[in-house]
């Protein structure tokens, strides 16, 4: 038996000079060229306009600076542990384990918002709760939510450009009204966001704050049923009102002397939304009378330094979800996801030196 | 003339099934991971299934590939030429595996759930380690664009052969031609 060949149409060697192959190289030639710019346009190569996750993280860089090993917002933290136990009342609107009435174990953050990792505390800061719930069947949920009522910008480019306006001036330390001006005169919505935020009533501090999505998603139950939400977290603390604080870190050092005294809880109080309310742009509010139910109640009972602390290597992207949770079209949990990986890259692979709160700090408040 | 012996059915379905979705996760890699836009989601979401079902696809090809042997090539080819199409198809085939398992092991070391589509998760094939995961994360990329090189050269090899050698290695993956001869 000869082996196959493959023989064919090979005619001899082909001459280079000639009119024809000259002409086949050339469209070999375009044709790899042309894959070769598809593929660069694709990456974004040839659009230096293009809001990507690396102009993402550019801008935060300019404007907070940079401090290799932190998160590149809510860079000023503290982990915390603790558990969620869910009610079964949301069993209804979704199919999520978390759900059900049974325990799961959760690693949290607190923070302020800011890439600023050593900023002083004050009462009108932004603060945020971030939560890993991990129930029994390992389809898990995190989620970053914040002490304010509705977001600021209604897109990932809006939020950079509001980012950029409102940086602080190298000269005063403060915005410069000759930028932020013509900025909220072109966002109107902005604007009215802020003014929101601005007239929010103001807590003492982590614990007795309230905590919002502020972005919308859908809950999917066993029907099939997809229904619009939004979601607070509420203390079961009382609220007390903010009083100026004294020290770089009160707002941190006050949540770690009460969690050496007792746990503190939340409610989860899931926003029905009707088909009307707005979900593709969080910095509108739903209206305030729509039905709540209480998914379960969210206990802490322990704070650790994000020095080798457990919410530290991940990051807590809003797409992470389970199944029965799903995004809605609201355009900033995709912004989100996007940013927060390349944060998280960033940050994992650079050095971090101690943060504010180190484990130092704690052990010697934990001492009498 | 000798008649064209092409590659098996097999081998040349899943070469061309494969062509175009690696080249299509090339394109959606790239254009997620330059995107600040909600379509993000929806590509992310896309990319982690698709690159698991090249991982299974690749595990195929290659028992097909040690089953079935390739059309060998034309004799007249030159030494440098034969060592040049076999080593861009060793690394076309090392980075049809590392590809997806490198994006796999990534998403475990970071901690992040690889969930295919519903509630369907692969389990983690790493431990939690986020040194592990900045270092895979870029790992990825790299391969990525040096996948991407190898393609366009081999694209331009193909093209090469088809159109202006016309020696039967391009009619030996490229014709579906009936009455000619397959490997088996
Ligand atoms: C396009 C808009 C946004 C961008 C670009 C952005 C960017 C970031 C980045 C880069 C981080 C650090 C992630 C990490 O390294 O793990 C972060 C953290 C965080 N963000 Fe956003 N963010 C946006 C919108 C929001 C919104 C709407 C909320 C609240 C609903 C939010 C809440 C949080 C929280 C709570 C954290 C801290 C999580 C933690 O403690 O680890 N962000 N953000
Ligand atoms: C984009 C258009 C493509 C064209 C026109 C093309 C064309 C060809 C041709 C003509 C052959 C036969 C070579 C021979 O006889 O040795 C071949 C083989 C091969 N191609 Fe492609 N190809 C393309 C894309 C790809 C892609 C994306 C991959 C994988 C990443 C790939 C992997 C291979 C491998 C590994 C072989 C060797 C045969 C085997 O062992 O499976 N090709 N290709
Ligand atoms: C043949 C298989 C695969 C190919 C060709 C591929 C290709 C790519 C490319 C080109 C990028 C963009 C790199 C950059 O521009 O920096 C990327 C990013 C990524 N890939 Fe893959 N990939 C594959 C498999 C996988 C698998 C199996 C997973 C997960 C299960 C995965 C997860 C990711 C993730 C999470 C990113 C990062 C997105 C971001 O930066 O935000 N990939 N991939």
């Amino acid at each position: 038996m000869t082996e196959p060949k493959r023989g064919g149409g090979a005619t001899g060697p082909v001459s280079l000079f000639d009119p024809g192959t000259m002409l086949r190289l050339g469209v070999i030639g375009a044709v790899m060229l042309g894959v070769v710019a598809a593929f660069a346009w694709s990456a974004g190569w040839l659009s230096p306009h293009r809001l990507t996750q690396a102009r993402m993280m550019e801008t935060l860089a300019a404007v907070d600076g940079i401090h290799p090993g932190f998160r590149r917002n809510h860079a000023k933290g503290v982990c915390v542990t603790g558990w969620f136990q869910g009610s079964g009342q949301a069993v209804p609107l979704s199919t999520a384990a978390v759900f059900r009435a049974e325990r799961s174990a959760v690693v949290g953050r607190f923070a302020l918002a800011g890439g600023m990792p050593f900023q002083a505390d004050a009462p009108a800061k932004v603060r945020s709760m971030a939560l890993r719930i991990l129930p029994s069947d390992g389809a898990e949920w995190r989620m970053g939510i914040n002490d304010i009522p509705v977001f600021v910008a209604r897109s990932a480019r809006e939020f950079r450009d509001l980012l950029l306006a409102t940086r602080p001036d190298p000269a005063t330390g403060k915005p410069d009204p000759a930028r932020v001006g013509p900025f909220l005169a072109g966002h109107p919505e902005v604007a009215r966001a802020l003014g929101l935020v601005g007239a929010r009533p103001v807590s003492s501090g982590f614990a007795d704050d309230t905590y919002r999505s502020l972005d919308s998603f859908r809950f999917v139950n066993a029907q099939g049923v997809s229904t619009p939400v939004r979601w607070d977290m509420v203390p079961v603390q009382p609220f007390v009102p903010a009083t100026a604080g004294t020290g770089r870190d009160y707002l941190f050092d006050d949540l770690l002397a009460v969690l050496r005294r007792h746990p503190l809880s939340w409610r989860l109080m899931v926003i029905v939304g009707a088909p009307s309310d707005p979900t593709a742009d969080p910095t509108l509010p739903w209206p305030a009378d729509r039905r709540q139910v209480e998914a379960g109640i969210l206990t802490l009972d322990a704070a650790e330094s994000e020095d080798g602390g457990a919410c530290t290597g991940i990051t807590y992207d809003p797409l992470v979800l389970p199944a029965g949770i799903v995004p809605s079209d609201d355009p900033i949990p995709a912004a989100r996801s996007a940013a927060y990986m390349r944060s998280f890259t960033l940050r994992a692979g650079e050095a971090k030196p101690p943060s504010a709160i180190t484990p130092a700090t704690i052990a010697a408040e934990d001492r009498p | 003339m000798t008649p064209i012996v092409r590659f098996s059915v097999l081998a040349r379905v899943l070469h061309w099934l494969m062509a175009a979705m690696i080249l299509g996760m090339l394109f959606v890699g790239v254009s997620m991971a330059a995107t600040e836009g909600p379509a993000y989601a929806t590509l992310v979401a896309l990319h982690r299934p698709m690159g698991i079902a090249i991982l299974l696809l690749a595990c195929a090809r290659l028992a097909n590939r040690l089953l079935v042997p390739p059309p060998p090539l034309p004799a007249a080819m030159p030494l440098i030429q034969r060592i040049a199409a076999i080593g861009s198809h060793v690394v076309l085939y090392a980075l049809m595996f590392a590809m997806p398992l490198v994006g796999w092991g990534m998403l475990s070391a970071g901690a992040y759930p690889v969930v295919l589509w519903g509630p369907v998760r692969l389990p983690p094939i790493l431990p939690h380690d986020p040194a592990l995961f900045a270092v895979l994360r870029h790992l990825h990329s790299w391969l990525a664009f040096t996948l991407f090189g190898v393609i366009v050269v081999h694209l331009g090899a193909a093209l090469l052969h088809g159109l202006i050698l016309r020696d039967g290695v391009f009619a030996a993956m490229a014709s579906w031609r009936r009455g000619r001869r397959d490997i088996l």
